[in-house]
């Protein structure tokens, strides 16, 4: 069911403001179709330095939308000064609230609005910091421990519901668990590894069979391919031909994936390489 | 607001023929079956009597091949692991990458503790590799789990062509049939199907109330112990009315399966027809050429599910989506994914599923409000304008 207030229903019912300004001043966008969510903000200044007018579009679910109608009708009348100091939490309490796992939908709302403002700038595009460890939705640790710290996230859920990070494959759900759990002081202990006594020849047969069986299939309908090169010790050296177009961390997460795909079925401790 | 209830393989209204031969079951026949006085005793019989439904539904050969059980996740369950203690020394298993959770998420648990996982993969039309499959059976084999129609695109696997190869090499067979039965006629004693779940909240029966076909022969231990209900094969004191419930439930089914094939059938068809004549940029899901008579799955471009399912419950019409922020995950449905069906339309994917209970007037409703909404939503896009 759907736990959204009467507000949100309103303004996903009725949004405000939908479409693009024409010579916007401001121009923000965010997300992306694979990711489920995406946000196009755009805006023009009145003389009096003032917002004049904020328009959006938006794929998304309902929340989505109804938060980024709720973002145009907050800036509108403000200066970037003030525009700038709305927060994702203001654009929830605007809407009377929003359900924990809809959280990312103002926060897509807060960072098209930074990025409309630094393109009004001319400020280069932030770049990311820290390691990527959700590449389903491309969030670095740096986000996750600043997320924690700054809003008291306590479980993987909450870190979900505001970034995202983990509501894809969950191939990286132990990474944010350890990150929480270092951030409150938490010592993490390593997890255990070693597998089953395989023989090597073993290993390398099943690694095949299961490139052959569980991971070309899928790839080759995407157009694309994977070959074995080799087997050494651990690490095992593949070489990815074509690869899922849907977005530039494709190949990231294909490596990851096929990673995880040979943790599961072959041996806890197998590294993919590219070769 | 009298609801358009297109929602039928989430679950189904119970039929009021099987209300009326539950309800006795409450405040009138209630004793234990187990007892020895005839107030009790008198129950047994009704029981057996909901069994020989449920086994002429499926065409089995006797009604002692079938276990009543709580769900089809329990069905599913029970199934898979009789066949590990059955085959001890067997450490592989084979399902598909299209599977309910309640088989993909008790495979994955079983892969964590150390067994070795097959899932054969679909093509586009969500039809399985029958070559890596015959491939991947082996010695060390333990079971084949397929399901037999898919819950999310109506998909019919070729569970004889599945179950045939499967005896060729001595491994069992089961099939999550939840979907399929009632919807599509079966004949089991002619089947190379060794284990066959089904839950009677699909089939206009209560929720809560399951069935696990055993085909006589078939090595099974019990999952559940205690008593010795359902022939000593699950302990528990049995849900009396919602059994005679199911049993009812399936006679209704073999009453209906003509019109289920043939009325709703044509309904869906025409709800299908007029949906992609009336919408740019989508597409139907699933194998057209075997698929559940009541079961649609569409594709909206460039739009979201959840905002096109919130925009359908306005006028009451109850549906579906394979998309991510419905179930709390952010992905798309494993299952359009799986078949290849890329992100801008996965997240889009609504599935219809009808019954006998559904009217033409209401398939006219929906072709009526659903493509100005989704007419709306892509206006709001901003991918739609690129495309
Ligand atoms: C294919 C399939 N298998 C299993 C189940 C689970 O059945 P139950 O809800 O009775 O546990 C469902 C129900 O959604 C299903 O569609
Ligand atoms: S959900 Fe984080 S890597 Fe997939």
């Amino acid at each position: 069911m759907w736990d959204y207030t009467d507000k949100v229903r309103e303004h996903f019912l009725n949004p405000r403001n939908v479409g693009e300004v024409e010579n916007p001043d401001g121009i923000g966008e965010v997300g992306s179709i694979a990711c489920g969510d995406a946000l196009k903000l755009t805006f023009r200044l009145g003389d009096d330095k003032k917002i004049a007018e904020a328009k959006f579009k938006t794929f998304g679910c309902a929340s989505a939308i109804a938060s980024s109608s709720a973002l145009t009708e907050m800036i509108i009348g403000k200066t970037l000064e003030e525009a700038e100091n709305i927060s994702n939490e203001n654009i929830a309490e605007f809407l009377g609230g929003l359900p924990k796992e809809k959280i990312h939908c103002s926060v897509m709302g807060q960072e098209a609005l930074e990025k409309a403002i630094a393109y009004y700038r001319g400020e280069p595009e932030k770049v990311l910091e820290g390691e990527i460890v959700c590449h389903c939705f491309n969030v670095t640790d740096v986000d996750i421990q600043r997320a924690v710290k700054e809003k008291g996230l306590k479980t993987l859920e909450d870190v979900t519901g505001y970034l995202k990070a983990g509501g894809g494959c969950g191939n990286c759900h132990e990474e944010i668990s350890n990150i929480i759990k270092a951030s409150q002081g938490i010592s993490i202990m390593e997890p255990k590894k070693p597998a089953a006594g395989l023989t090597n020849l073993q290993k390398i047969r099943k690694i095949e069979e299961t490139l052959e069986i569980e991971i070309k299939p899928a790839l080759m309908r995407d157009g694309g391919n994977i070959e074995l090169v080799d087997v050494d010790g651990n690490r095992v050296l593949v070489r990815l031909q074509g690869a899922c177009a849907t977005c530039s961390r494709s190949r990231i997460t294909l490596k990851d994936h096929v990673e995880a795909r040979l943790r599961t079925l072959v041996a806890h401790d197998l590294v993919v390489e590219e070769a | 607001m009298t609801p358009v209830y297109l929602d039928n393989n989430a679950t189904t209204r119970v039929a009021d023929e099987v209300l009326e031969a539950m309800l006795p079951y409450f405040t009138e026949f209630y004793g234990n079956p187990s007892s020895m006085h005839t107030f009790g005793g008198q129950v047994a019989s009704q029981i057996q009597k909901a069994r020989q439904q449920v086994a002429s539904l499926l065409g089995a050969a006797s009604s002692d091949e079938i276990l009543f059980t709580s769900c089809g996740t329990e069905s599913d369950a029970a199934a898979v692991h009789a066949a590990l203690r059955a085959f001890p020394e067997r450490k592989h298993l084979i399902t598909s990458t299209v599977e309910h959770p309640a088989i993909k998420a008790l495979f994955e648990k079983l892969g964590k503790e150390g067994f070795r996982i097959t899932t054969i993969p679909v093509d586009d039309r969500g039809r399985l590799n029958m070559d890596l499959l015959e491939k991947s059976l082996d010695e060390d084999t333990a079971i084949v789990s397929m399901m037999w129609a898919n819950n999310e695109t109506g998909t019919l696997f070729p569970v004889e062509a599945i179950g045939k190869l499967c005896r060729e090499k001595g491994i069992l067979f089961h099939t999550d049939a939840v979907q399929a039965v009632g919807k599509i006629p079966m004949d089991l004693k002619t089947m190379p199907i060794d284990l066959l779940s089904l839950s009677g909240h699909k089939l206009h029966a209560p929720k809560g109330v399951g069935a696990l076909y055993i085909r006589k022969g078939t090595p099974f231990t019990p999952f559940i112990v205690g008593g010795h209900q359902e022939h000593g094969r699950r302990a528990g004191t049995e849900n009396v009315a919602s059994i005679i419930g199911l049993g009812r439930a399936c006679l209704l089914a073999e009453e209906k399966m003509a019109e289920e094939n043939t009325r709703v059938r044509a309904m869906r068809d025409r709800l299908e027809k007029e949906l992609l004549s009336r919408i740019p940029k989508c597409f139907v899901n699933g194998d057209l050429d075997a698929r559940l008579p009541n079961t649609c799955s569409i594709s909206f471009e460039y739009i979201e599910g959840e905002a096109i399912l919130l925009m359908m419950n306005q006028y009451g019409i109850c549906a579906s989506s394979g998309s991510a922020c419905t179930s709390g995950s952010l992905e798309p449905s494993h299952v359009l994914r799986a078949m290849g069906v890329p992100h801008t339309a996965a997240h889009g994917t609504i599935r219809f599923s009808l019954s006998i209970y559904n009217t033409e007037a209401e398939m006219d409703a929906v072709i009526e409000k659903l493509p100005p909404i989704v007419k709306r939503l892509r206006e709001m896009s901003p991918f739609w304008s690129e495309a």
